[in-house]
Order: C-alpha cells, then sequence, then structure tokens
C-alpha cells in the first residue's frame, strides 16, 4: 500500500460503491425487478445514467425515453474516455476493460496523479473497486428495497428527488451552471403538463445542448458525489481535464495539486 | 417493446460511447465544443431529473410530500453532508410528512 494513488483509488471505490444500496433500493421501488437492477449495475455501469434510467421509468415514462435520458448523460464518459487514452494508454484487450470502468470517479482518480504509474494505479484502483462494491451493493439494496414493501410509506420517492439533487449538487460550481440548472429545470416544468412522462426530460436535454452549443465558456464536467479525492477540488479545475494536453508529456508537468498554469488556449 | 429491451439498448449504448472515447483519434477532442456540449447535457438532465421526480405525478404537475424530501436533501448539502445521508434524509421528511398526514 505504498502507492498514494491506490490509497485514494480505495478509499473512493467504498464511498461510491456503497451508494449503490440507494440505487438497488430505488430502482425495485420504481418498477424494476431484481436481475433488471444487477444488469444495469454490471452492464451499463454509470452511476447518473442508471439513475436517470429508472428516474424515468418510475415517472411512467417508456422504455425508449428512458434509455435515451441515459445515453445523453453518459456522452460525459466518452470524452472521458478519451482522456484516458491519452493518460493511461491501456493496450489491446485492456481497452475493453479501461472502457467499462471508464466514470467520473476512476477519471477523477487518475487525472489527480502527476507520476504515470500512479495515474495507472489510481484509475484501475478506482475503476474495478467501484465496479465490484457498486454491483456488491446494487445487489443488497435491491433485495432490501423488496423486502420494504409500500415505497411510498418508506418515503423512497423522496428518496430519488434527493439522490438527483446529489447528484446534481457537485456539479453547480460557478454562475453559468447554476443559470444552465434553472433554465432546464423551468423547461421541465413548463413541458410536463403537455408531453407524456419521460419526455420533458428529454426537452431539458435539447435546451441544454443548444446552451453548450453556443455558449462560449469553458464547463467543468462536474463530478459525482463524495468525489474530492484530492486537497484541491476537483472541481475547480475540472474544465481543464476537458481539453487533451498537447501530448501526454504535457501532462505530467503538472503539480501534485493540478494545472495552476494555464495551459495555451 | 418491453423493458428489458431498453435495458439491453441502454447497456450497449453506454458501453459503446465509453469504447469510442478510447478508438477515436486523440486530435479529436481539440473539439472544445463537444466537451461543452456533454458538461452542459449533464448538469440540464440532472436538473430536469431532480424536478421531474419532485414536482410531476404522471403528466400532472403536483406539490406534495416530495418537496418536503428536495428541502432536506438542500439543507444536508449545504451542510456537506455524503451522498447517502442525502438520500436518507430526503427520505425520512417524505415518509414523516405523508405520516403527518400531508401528500
Amino acid at each position: 500500500m505504498q502507492s498514494p494513488a491506490v490509497k485514494v483509488g480505495l478509499s473512493i471505490a467504498i464511498a461510491t460503491g456503497l451508494y449503490g444500496i440507494s440505487f438497488g433500493a430505488l430502482s425495485v421501488a420504481s418498477g424494476l425487478d431484481f436481475w433488471q437492477t444487477v444488469a444495469l449495475s454490471f452492464l451499463l455501469f454509470s452511476g447518473g445514467s442508471q439513475f436517470a434510467f429508472i428516474g424515468v421509468v418510475s415517472g411512467g415514462g417508456t422504455g425508449i425515453a428512458a434509455m435515451s435520458a441515459s445515453a445523453l448523460l453518459g456522452i460525459r464518459n466518452g470524452i472521458y474516455g478519451m482522456q484516458m487514452n491519452a493518460l493511461i494508454s491501456p493496450r489491446n484487450w485492456r481497452k475493453l476493460l479501461a472502457a467499462q470502468v471508464t466514470i467520473d470517479e476512476s477519471t477523477a482518480t487518475a487525472s489527480g496523479q502527476i507520476d504515470p504509474g500512479e495515474q495507472r494505479a489510481g484509475f484501475w484502483t478506482a475503476g474495478v473497486g467501484i465496479f465490484i462494491l457498486w454491483n456488491l451493493f446494487t445487489a443488497v439494496g435491491a433485495l432490501a428495497g423488496n423486502a420494504l414493501g409500500d415505497p411510498k410509506q418508506w418515503g423512497l420517492d423522496g428518496a430519488a428527488v434527493a439522490a438527483f439533487l446529489a447528484l446534481l449538487w457537485p456539479r453547480l460550481k460557478g454562475k453559468e451552471p447554476a443559470a444552465i440548472a434553472v433554465v432546464c429545470g423551468l423547461a421541465t416544468l413548463l413541458a410536463v403538463p403537455f408531453l407524456p412522462s419521460g419526455v420533458p426530460i428529454l426537452v431539458a436535454a435539447g435546451v441544454a445542448g443548444v446552451i453548450g452549443w453556443f455558449s462560449r465558456q469553458r464547463l467543468p464536467a462536474g463530478m459525482a458525489p463524495d468525489i474530492e479525492p484530492y486537497d484541491e477540488p476537483y472541481s475547480e479545475h475540472d474544465c481543464h481535464h476537458m481539453v487533451l494536453p498537447e501530448d501526454a508529456t504535457a501532462s505530467r508537468g503538472r503539480g501534485k495539486n493540478g494545472p495552476q498554469e494555464r495551459r495555451p488556449e | 417493446m418491453s423493458l428489458w429491451f431498453w435495458i439491453v439498448v441502454a447497456c450497449v449504448v453506454s458501453y459503446a460511447t465509453k469504447l469510442v472515447g478510447y478508438l477515436v483519434p486523440a486530435k479529436w477532442m481539440k473539439n472544445e465544443r463537444m466537451s461543452r456540449v456533454a458538461a452542459t447535457l449533464t448538469i440540464g438532465l440532472l436538473a430536469s431529473l431532480t424536478v421531474v421526480n419532485a414536482f410531476s405525478s404522471g403528466q400532472q404537475l403536483a406539490f406534495d410530500a416530495r418537496f418536503g424530501a428536495l428541502l432536506a436533501a438542500a439543507v444536508a448539502l449545504v451542510l456537506r453532508a455524503p451522498f447517502l445521508v442525502v438520500v436518507i434524509a430526503g427520505a425520512a421528511a417524505a415518509a414523516l410528512l405523508r405520516l403527518a398526514g400531508w401528500g
């Protein structure tokens, strides 16, 4: 346990894996069965997208609306994949494994390290560690949720609201993210009475996409909750990670606290 | 289409999205616009999902115990509570308000 990246990766794996319980319980409360819940954690494996899928289903939305919301929310994982490909460069079949565990947490853990060996260690420890614990605790949560009986009596619909707010919260650093959240929230409220369930969420995604397309400001992707692997909050230099370094060596010149120096625009 | 079908599609799309990142030429990343859209989409979708789960009941707007859950979660987040505590606070608020006879 000499490696600092392994330590960080393990502590993040435990914190994140644990809240698989809430996903499992909320998923069965929203109407999915045990195996559907387990399949989402094992195969889809991206917390935000999984919550989005069950969030649409529990509101009475169709399967295709749930799938669309989950797919749109997962686009950022593709961006993380490009960063991780440049940073940790997995070879051959390892690429296939690395792709599955490319999520907020593994990306944040790897990006916060300077040494290429540590970057790799952080990525794999966080990624694989979360994968194992997240699946384990999803199953525990699903079994517990099934045993609870009436979800409303236990306030599980309120738990879903809280979960979405908690996923959103760490991404609201700064004025622009907050403004986007308010605009998309209002668009949703306006659309709910006029469109079938699930579709208002896609309307909000459209609004957000248009804002992103025309906006000129750099935006941090924001990270999942409970993810502050290093002293300096990841969110503060998050937007720098969204831009690929000139080459692999550029990223190695960073200090431990992330890119203090401005990269050439 | 059954729910299983869309679950499988969602899983395939999720994995394909992640894998594409490892397969495209690095210079594609230079496209800042794409990164920005990915970021705004994440914020917009999560905000929308919060609102739908708090204020909609099918195709109708509703104001019930889930509003209490939203407030409780916000307080917990301001107090920097970890994710699970926030979720439990939301559940407790909704359950207690219902016990008290609201929503």
